[in-house]
């Protein structure tokens, strides 16, 4: 425990900003996932599932915070939420420009830009996972560890339906 | 012994106990036409029922060219001669005098009778303009679970290798898509485990989500004369409801809507603490229980007592009962796979036979069972979102070797994704990019969630909209095209049932007016097409049932349903017969898995599964990464909280479901008349201590509201879980004066469903939505005409019992001797 301690106070700035770097970043995911559901509104099943997944990233905020403490870092640990008015706004025009094909290429961006986002967040908690190994921080490898596979399965699911969706909106415009 | 029974006032009939390991005794039930004897029949033909997934053998009774009749086949291993209501009385749909008997084309708006050459050329010309505009994307073929088998083969066939759309699923995407996807995420391919005669031997027989009694009403006829025998089976439900499943439970759990993965992880969790695992057969032909263990961690009975609402000594009790069985069977149907996290849910079911080792022997069955009476048949030959035998889209060898099949090139069967589900088809439409919709044999404009957005989806001026049905049913009414099918008794094929048993159904009489059967229907679309195969010969290479059979048998021949041991002729005169049946098995497989080797090899497997929470497919890398070979896959799954949860707004949890005189959209159930007169009307039910808070009496009228539309019912007091309102799903509007959408007041469930679905298994969720009821009318001494003997059966004893007339009077001839196994 005291080399741990040791190590902290060594390389705690880097190890700090990096912790403060991925709070930002998954708080940013969130933003992101919540954003494309509201922007998808018809298609049902991007609507739920980024919010289900949404809420990953937000708990992954909340344990970022927590392991932040260690490291002298005062993150807040409740996830910014989106002015629920402006989400409703863009609901309401999802479901304007439902009946009309060509918003689905928008689609098609919004699942790339969310895929690369989850890729740098993938990375950071790649970054991170070494270096609680190094420094023998188990408990910031553990959050490394719970959180990490759901990044994987969120930037699975983006190239998933990129996949999915993909040949209908390039071919059949 | 015979007897006359009325089976609508008791639908399960007499009793015929019998112990564990014994025969289960015969019973030949027959019901003919009045007046009609046994005797005065002209020919008996031999079929099965089409009105459930059970695959009850039965008779048709013919005489002078008309079906006066039906009668079950004792010789048949599924129901020993026994047969349920819907198919005692549903028989006479066939003859009713509003069949469809010419085609229908829409001219200035109207639907006119026109001849079977303009309405095909219509169908094909349109096809082939959006082929050479938009290309084959813009096609879209939405089938039922209804058809035979060989008109499914054919249509997989001329849409996937054909016409080469991706656009091809079932109805049974409502009713059976998360069986097929459970079974794929625990055993990587479709095939159910299990076998009716485990009831024979079960000590413990655990119901999830599923009303036995009421949706295969014969085989829960099974489980009853167990109860009735020498040392009983208990019964486990899992059920918001008081079924009749329930009344005969050991331990009745009846969750909150919306949170069975949880309910099931607190089961296992309890599996594992007191050690009620068998670690030598999850060493020897598992792979995932590490993950498993990891994942229950937090999964108390408390907290899931919680969350569920269930008493927290129940669910130990029930842990208890499934972790003491030394035979367990198990059932899941549609409590689990139309609710939230279906699949989930579904495959938690398997876990617990995987960790408990109950598979592949006598009694310890998993029966994930399927809704519609060919719904197996949709899975298997590629009309539902698969591909035909089980071949897995992600895997190329296998596109090569189904290419090798219909000899095409492998590049015209599209695998670039998994084939289309429906829900995402209609949403294609919905935007307009798919522009022709086959529908057969089902009623989308009332069976799909959220009607009023189905409605304009379907009514779409850009959409050529083709209709194969019987009726003018909703959906025709919006069509483009209605094209006259023949049903059950007019064709001949071939359809399997939920425990992997084929029937053949013969062809008793002809069919009504210019009607065709559906292959004929397609046979002759594929030729106007004018499709191939790359040496330039016809691409459907046959025209009669029996030759599509053949064909098929040669594209399932190594699969896990082979079919190639099995003939017409082997069909005729006995029992059904379970696949695989090849040189191997010649008589056909009782139980898959009995030596704890599974299809789960990367090279064979039909599925490499998905995510459970997203649905994202699973690559092949990170398959071969769990080194499955061979092995059942354990798959965890987190607790989700459903997506519309009850507010201020909309207090109650809203779920629809069936009733054991109905099936689906009353098409034929409500041509018959004493099935329509033990259910005429649509009810909604709440439970007592709901309806004393809100102070409403049995039969008052309720306004049922969600976001998405409002449906006016009678109340009927139930036994239904407080907070919860049920409504059946069966009432459309093709037999109310506005045909096929509501005049003032819904009535179809679905106008208040929400859209959504489970993103592994893509089935709609028909069983969490947060809806709002009041009161706009006493009852005035009228009660809901919602029958007594079934899950609606009132907790008022004023309610006077649901009887059939004279005319639902129904032969049983027992013997003591049991029929064939």
């Amino acid at each position: 425990m005291k080399l741990v301690q040791t190590l902290r106070t060594l390389h705690g700035n880097k190890v700090g900003g990096a912790i403060e770097e991925l709070h930002r970043s998954e708080n940013d995911l969130a933003g992101a996932l919540l954003d494309l559901s509201d922007q998808q509104k018809v298609d049902h099943e991007i609507f739920h599932v980024a919010r289900d997944i949404a809420a990953w990233s937000q708990e992954h905020v909340r344990r970022l915070a927590e392991v932040g403490r260690d490291y002298d870092l005062d993150l807040d640990p409740e996830p910014e939420d989106e002015a629920a008015l402006l989400a409703r706004v863009k609901q309401k025009g999802a479901e304007l420009t439902g009946r009309f094909h060509e918003p689905t290429l928008l689609l098609l961006a919004d699942l790339r830009h969310l895929h690369r986002m989850a890729a740098g967040v993938s990375l950071d908690w790649e970054v991170l996972a070494q270096t609680a190994q190094a420094m023998k921080d188990t408990e910031l490898l553990t959050v490394a560890q719970d959180c990490h596979p759901q990044t994987l399965r969120q930037m699975r699911w983006a190239n998933a339906k990129v996949k999915e969706t993909a040949a209908q909106i390039m071919v059949t415009g | 012994m015979t007897q006359q029974i009325d089976r609508i006032a008791e639908p399960w009939g007499t009793r015929t106990p019998y112990g564990p390991g014994e025969a289960w005794p015969a019973r030949v039930d027959t019901h003919l036409a009045e007046g009609v004897a046994a005797d005065d029949v002209d020919r008996w033909v031999q079929s099965a029922s089409i009105l459930h997934s059970n695959g009850d053998a039965m008779d048709i009774a013919v005489k002078d060219g008309r079906i006066v009749g039906v009668r079950g086949r004792a010789v048949d291993r599924v129901n020993h001669g026994r047969l349920g209501p819907k198919d005692l009385y549903g028989w006479q749909a066939n003859g009713s005098t509003d069949r469809l008997t010419r085609p229908l084309i829409r001219r200035d708006g109207r639907l006119v009778e026109t001849d079977w050459d303009t309405a095909m050329d219509a169908v094909a010309g349109r096809t082939k303009e959006l082929l050479e505009e938009r290309g084959p994307s813009a096609i879209g073929f939405y089938t039922t679970g209804q058809l035979f088998l060989e008109e499914y083969y054919t249509l997989g066939l001329i849409a996937h290798g054909g016409i080469g759309t991706n656009h091809v699923d079932g109805n049974t995407r409502l009713c059976t898509a998360t069986a097929a996807a459970a079974l794929k995420e625990s055993f990587a391919s479709d095939g159910q485990p299990g076998s009716y005669t485990d009831i024979d031997h079960a000590d413990v027989i655990c119901l999830y989500g599923h009303n036995m009694a009421e949706t295969q009403t014969v085989l829960w006829t099974r489980i009853l004369d167990r109860l009735a025998g020498p040392n009983p089976p208990a019964i486990v439900c899992v059920d918001p409801r008081e079924t009749p499943v329930a009344d005969h439970a050991t331990v009745h759990l009846a969750p909150r809507p919306g949170t069975n993965v949880m309910l099931m992880n607190a089961i296992l969790r309890e599996l594992l603490e007191h050690d009620r695992v068998d670690h030598q057969y999850i060493e020897a032909h598992a792979v995932g229980f590490a993950e498993l263990e990891k994942m229950l961690e937090d999964y108390t009975v408390e907290r899931a007592a919680e969350v569920c609402g269930v008493p927290a000594a129940d669910l130990r009790e029930a842990a208890r009962l499934i972790g003491s069985a030394e035979r367990l069977m198990s059932t899941v149907l549609q409590g689990f796979y139309q609710s939230h996290q279906a699949t989930a849910a579904a495959v938690q079911v398997n876990n617990v036979h995987i960790v408990r080792g109950m598979l592949g022997k006598p009694g310890c069955g998993i029966l994930q069972m399927n809704g519609q009476p060919t719904a197996q048949n949709t899975r298997e030959c590629g009309a539902d979102g698969d591909l035909p035998a089980f071949r897995n889209w992600s895997n190329d060898a296998h596109i090569e070797d189904l290419a090798r099949v219909w000899n095409i090139d492998s590049m015209q069967i599209p695998h670039y994704t998994a084939p289309t589900h429906l829900m995402q088809m209609m949403r294609y439409v919905e935007d307009g990019s798919i522009r022709f919709l086959h529908v057969s044999g089902t009623n989308p404009a009332v069976s799909l969630p959220e009607l009023r957005r189905i409605r304009s989806i379907l009514s779409q001026d850009r959409l050529f909209l083709v209709v194969q049905d019987l009726f003018l049913t909703e959906t025709a009414q919006l069509a483009d095209v209605v094209l006259p099918a023949a049903t059950w008794g007019e064709k001949t094929g071939t359809f399997t049932n939920a425990d992997r048993t084929v029937h053949l159904s013969e062809k008793a009489v002809d069919p009504p007016g210019e009607a065709r059967p559906d292959l004929d229907i397609l046979v002759d679309y594929a030729h106007r097409l004018g499709l191939t195969d790359k040496d330039g010969a016809p691409l459907v290479k046959w025209t009669s049932p029996e030759e599509a059979f053949e064909a098929w048998k040669e594209c399932s021949r190594g699969r896990p349903c082979d079919y190639t041991g099995i003939t017409y002729d082997k069909l005729r005169g006995g029992s059904g017969i379970q696949w695989p049946c090849n040189d191997e098995h010649p008589d056909g497989t009782e139980r898959l898995y009995v030596d704890g080797q599974f299809w789960s090899d990367p090279d064979y497997c039909e599925s490499y599964g998905r995510d459970l929470v997203t649905g994202a497919p699973v690559e092949p890398t990170e398959y071969k990464a769990l080194n499955p070979h061979g092995r059942a896959v354990i798959k965890a799954a987190e607790y989700l909280p459903p997506h519309e949860q009850p507010s201020e707004d909309h207090p109650f949890q809203l779920i629809t479901g069936r009733t054991l005189y109905h099936f689906h959209t009353r098409t034929k159930t409500g041509r018959a008349p004493q099935l329509q007169a033990a259910a005429p009307e649509v009810w909604v039910e709440a439970s007592a201590a709901d309806a004393e808070e809100e102070g409403w009496e049995e039969g008052d009228l309720l306004d049922i509201t969600t976001p998405r539309g409002a449906v006016t019912a009678r109340l009927r007091i139930s036994g239904v879980r407080p907070g919860v309102l049920f409504l059946p799903f069966h009432y459309g509007y093709w037999d109310t004066g506005a045909g096929h959408e509501p005049d003032g007041q819904g009535r179809a469930a679905n106008e208040l469903t929400l859209t959504d679905w489970d993103p592994a298994s893509k089935q709609p969720i028909f069983k969490t939505a947060a809806a709002a009821a009041t009161r706009i009318a006493a009852s005035g001494g009228r009660s809901a005409s919602a029958p007594t003997t079934t899950g609606s059966r009132p907790v008022s004893a004023s309610v006077p019992p649901t009887r059939g007339d004279e005319t639902a009077l129904v032969s049983e001839q027992s013997s003591t001797a049991g029929g064939t196994r």
